[in-house]
């Protein structure tokens, strides 16, 4: 028992109070500049040193002086004090000052209200099953630390954890409920800050010896595709991304507004049925299979056959598709398209435009140019590398009669430098090819390592034909994979290159379970929320359905949680439950014993009341004081005995 | 109207809050007696969860969603956990031992949890301001001292109590007013004076009397009354935390006193006077001397010990003008 000043902050509480500021801020350090880590580190230095020598706390100035550097520094860094990253840093930086300023236990509650804030932040950078998983627990230690600061100097340390815990297991039906029920609404609500989506791997719309050798050394997850029925062979999946048909002699570039027209497809076998699940890259492109047949609604089929999304990609997003993979492709041309599809520039690469003046002259059949081009990389000494030498100045005339050693990106684009000067209008396309299949859950899964190159020549009477160079010098990239085409690359990822069993079905499942946490826990979206609600017998559930169900199913969860918390009832001693017995018996004979009254004093008001009864109910608190107060083991039976004889 | 209003108003208060006194007996602050509602950092939390919500809507952080639910679900069952810290908690009074005006009034109030469960931070006070603090463990009992600042002599009531709780979160609060009818006598504020002249009708001084200032007699606790040349500073030292002590001397000759109001200054008020009488009291119990009071109508015959200062003291308390 004390008697203090009740918001006073007890010194026990602080360490609490500091484990919550740095867990919460902590993952943060890996994603801001350093100066901004090691000021926050500082801060928490400082209280710490000033906590643990029992030391005042900083005065007024002082934390003045902090909070104008720090402004200042996070301004000069990102240019602004708003937006998403220079927002982040402040309240990082802010949370640290917090506890120098620790006098009250309402300041001690601002630090975690900040702490649960911040840990939503962290979903900023990612939302995988382990970052959940760290956040719940630290969400708990969060918890810990509140109650810990109510609890005051005599909580300690085991029962504050196992009782935060309790309350988060408690809070965790709730969670699904709200979860679930709570009506959903598509984001964003408001245009989001300039740097919202950095920091995206993928495609981009440009291409230059040794981009796509880059992105293909990263083994993150482009997309996950799951057919309907079997998937088609490996060899003809090829996911098509951006057209390339703008050449300055180093870089491809693709072509802006191709716009209104409509390519012209006739398919020449089934439509195969697909969907896309695309992680955000934050360009526009859906990479569908050639070529698409069917697409969603916001989105559209250029002339070069790229499939464009109204709005990049920024969160990860499930595209039905049709497909058919035999096809034509516009036998009838414009000339615009067919002229660019020729255009070289002028004086760049000099040697290579000779070579395919040279068969122009000499072979008549366009076709049969293609395969003196296929030709000349299969016997020409060709390597197919991932890591090739750096080209510089005529990169194609050096890479074909240099150094021979490319990845895709240089096969492509040297077949089309040689296609188009050959006289066959031809274009480099970007996308990703081939796909591993995940036996566990069906699905697809491509990696930013399976980016591939590839060219596509037109040809009168046949349309735009795929030719694929690195088929011809590498078949088996195509076949079974970049880790099969080159074993023990140490370029590769490390995911890509698993060649043993039991890693590749260890990694097979993980990827299961992460597509599942994908699809099912953070692709809930409001569809899936409508198409839940339907299976649920609710089909065209408006919000205010949903509010009542969510009432409703609130309430119930709440009574439950309130008759788990408040049902112990008193642990009463067995002689104890025994009296309680006896007195409602004599409640029944009106005789009023209250509970706090004396055994003696109740045996006085019988003997008063009802002398008839008397002499049995002495008997019975005669055992009664025997067994609670009497000396030697307790006699129950006994006293049990007193009771059945009550009448 | 206003006072239809009014009487209706006293009768919500009285059925709501239970405006009327528990009497002396068991109080279990049963589910209706319990009130429940946010506190600031509550509020404060409900904000920062709107706040997160709209951010998770916005950037659709799904986990970011679940991490708001969650918290609120949160805040839910912190508001259960706080309301199960104060109810069914048993209250009993306990007797509060008499303090002299001026001093801090101690009412015992016995705690008893009878369930599995501790309760922490239970707060006591009066309106807002705790005076008092206290953590029950589970299946125990405990008593808390409720200290009150006693200003006026005569019967001190223990005003309504606020037991209030925002334990395990501090989202919430809980609260409850127990009445518990206790009350604590106080004493007049005593005045030192020097005591009036013995009187004149000694008895037989057979008597070997105490309170003398010759022949050291022994230690006793100090009162307020003490003269401070009489304290044994040194004894005193030693046990710091126990009250002062005060030599006792013997040896004096048996003397009678009687301490009269009329012995006093015309120019006192009658508080004054009861003030002084209450100085002479201690200070004559004191010294060991046999004393008796004259108030008014109250006469007192001499005596000494323990129960006939209490006598004395409990006369003056009480008496009436």
């Amino acid at each position: 028992m004390s008697v203090a000043a009740p918001q006073a902050l007890d010194r026990g509480a602080v360490p609490w109070l500091f484990a919550t500021a740095l867990i919460a801020t902590a993952p943060h350090f890996f994603h801001q500049p350093e100066w901004l880590t090691g000021l926050a580190l500082l801060i928490f230095g400082w209280g710490g040193w000033l906590w643990w020598r029992g030391l005042r706390l900083p005065g007024r100035w002082w934390l003045v002086a902090l909070v104008v550097a720090s402004c200042a520094g996070i301004v000069l860094q990102f240019r602004s004090l708003f937006g998403r990253e220079a927002g982040l840093a402040l309240l990082v930086v802010f949370t640290a000052m917090k506890l120098l300023e620790l006098r009250s236990r309402r300041d001690a509650a601002v630090v975690t209200v900040l702490g649960y804030f911040l840990l939503l932040t962290h979903y900023f950078h990612s939302q995988s099953i382990l970052t959940g998983a760290w956040l719940f627990a630290a969400s708990l230690i969060v918890t810990a630390t509140l109650i810990r600061l109510h609890g005051g100097p005599n909580s300690r340390l085991l029962p504050t954890l196992r009782y935060a815990a309790l309350l988060t297991v408690q809070a965790v039906p709730f969670m699904l409920v709200l979860y679930l029920l709570f009506p959903r609404i598509g984001g964003p609500l408001w245009g989001l800050p300039q740097d919202a989506y950095n920091g995206r791997t993928g495609l981009s719309g440009s291409m230059s010896p040794g981009s796509i050798a880059n992105l293909a050394q990263n083994g993150d997850i482009a997309f996950r595709a799951r057919f309907e029925s079997t998937p088609p062979s490996r060899g003809r999946l090829y996911w098509r991304g951006p057209v390339l048909e703008e050449f300055d002699g180093q870089t491809w570039k693709a072509m802006d507004a191709l716009a209104l027209a409509r390519p012209d497809i006739s398919g020449q076998d089934p439509p195969l049925r697909y969907a896309v699940t695309l992680e955000p890259h934050n360009q526009r492109w859906l990479l569908a299979l050639d070529a698409p047949s069917t697409w969603p609604a916001d989105s559209r089929l250029l002339a070069n056959l790229t499939l464009l999304g109204n709005r990049p990609i920024t969160q990860r997003q499930r595209i039905e598709l049709t497909t058919t993979l035999d096809y034509r492709f516009n036998v009838q041309e414009s000339g615009t398209t067919l002229q660019r599809a020729l255009r070289l520039p002028a004086g760049r690469n000099p040697r290579a435009q000779a070579l395919g003046q040279s068969w122009r002259e000499t072979i008549v059949d366009p076709g049969s140019r293609v395969e003196q081009a296929l030709t000349l990389f299969r016997t020409g000494n060709f390597v197919y590398t991932l890591t090739p030498p750096l080209l510089a100045g005529d990169t194609m005339d050096e890479f074909l009669f240099g150094t021979r050693r490319g990845f895709c990106e240089h096969y492509a684009a040297a077949f089309v430098v040689l296609m188009r000067a050959a006289g066959v209008p031809a274009r480099v396309i970007t996308g990703y090819q081939g796909g591993e299949l995940n036996p566990l859950d069906g699905y697809l899964v491509v990696r930013q390592s399976d980016a591939h190159a590839w060219a596509e020549v037109w040809l009168a009477g046949q349309g735009w034909v795929r030719v694929d160079p690195t088929a011809a010098i590498a078949p088996t990239r195509i076949e079974s994979g970049l880790a099969e085409a080159m074993p023990g690359s140490d370029a590769l990822p490390a995911l890509v290159a698993l060649r043993q069993d039991w890693l590749r079905s260890l990694r097979f499942r993980w990827e299961a379970l992460n597509n599942g946490w994908n699809q099912w826990i953070l692709g809930y979206n409001p569809e899936r929320q409508r198409e839940l609600m339907g299976r649920l017998g609710l089909p065209d559930a408006d919000w205010q359905t949903l509010a009542k169900w969510l009432f409703g199913a609130c309430g119930l969860v709440l009574l439950l949680v309130s008759a788990w918390t408040l049902a112990h009832r008193p642990r009463l001693d067995p002689a104890q439950r025994l009296w309680r017995r006896a007195s409602a018996r004599l409640g029944r004979r009106g005789i009023d014993c209250p509970e706090w009254m004396p055994p003696l004093a109740v045996l006085a008001r019988v003997e008063a009341g009802q002398p008839a009864l008397a002499p049995a109910f002495r008997s019975f608190v005669e055992h009664y004081l025997a067994c609670r107060y009497g000396p030697g083991p307790t006699n129950l039976k006994a006293l049990r005995r007193a009771l059945a004889a009550l009448p | 109207m206003i006072q239809a209003l009014r009487r209706f108003a006293g009768h919500v208060g009285r059925s709501l809050f239970r405006w009327q006194s528990d009497g002396d007996g068991l109080i279990v602050l049963n589910q209706r007696r319990v009130f429940i509602l946010p506190t600031a950092t509550g509020l404060l939390f409900a904000l920062t969860l709107i706040v997160m919500l709209l951010g998770a809507i916005n950037y659709t952080l799904a986990l970011g969603h679940a991490l708001v639910f969650l918290l609120a679900g949160l805040g839910l069952t912190g508001m259960v956990h706080t309301f199960r810290n104060l109810a069914w908690l048993r209250l009993s009074p306990g007797r509060a031992e008499p303090v002299f005006a001026g001093e801090l009034a101690h009412f015992p109030l016995h705690l008893e949890n009878d369930r599995p469960r501790p309760r922490l931070a239970l707060e006591f006070g009066f309106s807002r301001q705790p005076v008092a603090r206290c953590d029950l463990p589970a299946n125990d009992r405990l008593t808390l001292s409720i200290p009150l600042a006693a200003e006026q002599r005569g019967w001190l009531m223990l005003p309504r109590l606020r037991l209030a709780t925002c334990y395990p979160l501090g989202l919430f609060v809980a609260w409850s007013y127990p009445a518990p009818a206790m009350r604590c006598l106080v004493y007049p504020r005593p005045l030192t004076l020097p005591l009036p002249p013995a009187s004149l009708a000694t008895t037989a001084g057979a008597r070997t009397g105490e309170g003398g200032q010759e022949d050291f007699a022994g230690l006793r606790a100090r009162q307020p009354a003490d003269s401070p040349r009489h304290v044994a500073w040194k004894a005193s030292a030693r046990e710091p935390d126990a009250p002062l002590l005060v030599k006792v001397f013997g040896g004096g000759a048996q003397t009678e006193l009687w301490l009269e109001e009329q012995a006093l200054p015309g120019t006192f008020d009658f508080e004054h006077r009861l003030s002084a009488l209450t100085g002479w009291v201690l200070a004559a119990d004191g010294a060991g001397l046999r004393y008796g009071l004259r108030l008014g109508e109250i006469e007192i015959l001499p005596d000494a010990g323990p129960a006939h200062r209490q006598r004395c003291l409990e006369h003056l308390a009480l008496a009436r003008s």
